[in-house]
């Protein structure tokens, strides 16, 4: 490890990996590793108490720094593994990090499963617009009329909203932050791991090599610049029109409601079959 | 103060006097009474990825940057402590210390 002094971060660190990380200059997906450590660190989880599951992208690197229990596994079925994990351990604070193709559109079936079961994790998912791992090609996220490198005269594909498909889906917390508030990050993703039941939390971060070479947005600290200035908060929102909303990322906690939670609800299947054969004995 | 810099005849700044070298050995000189006046942030350059986001954010401007890229702290005495860099450092390479 460094000889510099030892922060927060450092101590979750993974330091026998070999760092500097995978990632390329300027992404985003750092700063966001930082929040969610951040996070974990306010709450004071036991390190063996936590378990981070991830798929494939450039997102799912993560949990490979971070000195949890981690499970890199299948591309887009990150959430069925966590399901499985979260169900024979139903104390384990279960984490997914999955990207926004890894989400919506590989795993797209498993992510609106797990919404509607409500089990008890989060799901965090680092919409960079692209798949930036496998080349560039274009995600489910990528805004109409970007390109990418399947998509070289612009992509004609309506978008996901990762938010409104996981409200719909059943998700009982429902966030959006970008990985310039990390503050803001933190604080979000602090509520969502202590709320009870299927937590959503959209960070919009960038991908300066591929998504924003592609469509001339810049370098790293010129995307984070179009996140703080492109970025709403959800109260401000209530006071814009339409027009004057176009183009902007609303930032904000959108739903957070007490529902049923799956481990539990099973939990008390046993527990009522278990006293029937008592009874019958 | 670290800071020894000259202008060459073609206005091109060069931080002699803050070299790699130089830097390190601050950052190795670890003690629980660390002169935060001195050098109010840390940078680790091994994990430095040189992509300019704690530059470009630093509300007082206080990091520079070398003519390879790479952050320095060209005026100690403006930072105010707001750990900025440290939480968008994609890298984990700056640490800013508390006051």
């Amino acid at each position: 490890m460094a000889n510099i002094p030892q922060k927060v971060v450092h101590k979750y660190l993974r330091h026998n990996k070999k760092f500097p990380h995978v990632w390329c200059p300027g992404c985003s997906n750092g700063t966001t590793l930082g929040s969610i450590i951040r996070a974990i660190a306010e709450l004071n989880y036991d390190r063996d108490g936590i378990t981070m599951v991830s798929g494939i992208g450039c997102s799912s690197r993560m949990p490979v720094y971070v000195d949890f229990n981690t499970l890199h596994t299948l591309h887009g079925r990150a959430l069925p593994f966590a399901t499985g994990i979260k169900m024979t351990k139903p104390e384990q604070k279960v984490i997914v990090i999955t990207g926004d193709g890894d989400a919506t559109a590989i795993g797209g079936n498993h992510f609106i499963h797990a919404c509607r079961r409500n089990i008890d994790m989060t799901a965090i998912v680092l919409n960079n617009n692209i798949y930036g791992m496998t080349g560039g090609q274009y995600s489910p996220t990528t805004p109409t009329g970007d390109r990418a490198t399947t998509s070289p005269y612009g992509n004609i594909d309506p978008v996901f909203d990762i938010c409104e498909l996981a409200m719909a889906a059943g998700a009982t917390f429902v966030a959006r932050t970008t990985a310039f508030h990390a503050i803001e990050t933190q604080s979000i993703i602090k509520d969502a791991l202590e709320h009870k039941g299927f937590s959503v939390v959209e960070v919009v971060s960038s991908c300066p090599v591929i998504y924003g070479r592609l469509n001339k947005k810049g370098d790293g600290p010129e995307m984070m610049k179009y996140m703080r200035d492109n970025s709403v908060p959800l109260k401000a929102t209530e006071k814009m029109t339409p027009e004057q909303l176009e183009g902007k990322i609303v930032r904000g906690i959108f739903k957070r409601v007490e529902k049923q939670e799956y481990c539990e609800a099973y939990a008390g299947l046993v527990a009522k079959f278990q006293n029937k054969e008592e009874a019958k004995k | 103060m670290l800071r020894k810099t000259s202008k060459s005849k073609d206005g091109q700044i060069i931080t002699d006097g803050d070299a790699r070298e130089l830097m390190e050995v601050e950052i190795t000189e670890e003690k629980e009474n660390v002169d935060y006046k001195n050098s109010p942030v840390y940078i680790y350059y091994e994990w430095c990825k040189k992509c300019g986001i704690c530059v470009a954010f630093c509300p007082t401007k206080c990091l520079g940057r070398k003519p390879d890229g790479s952050p320095f702290v060209e005026f100690p005495e403006k930072c105010i402590h707001c750990e900025t860099c440290d939480r968008l450092c994609p890298d984990f390479a700056i640490t800013g210390a508390k006051r």
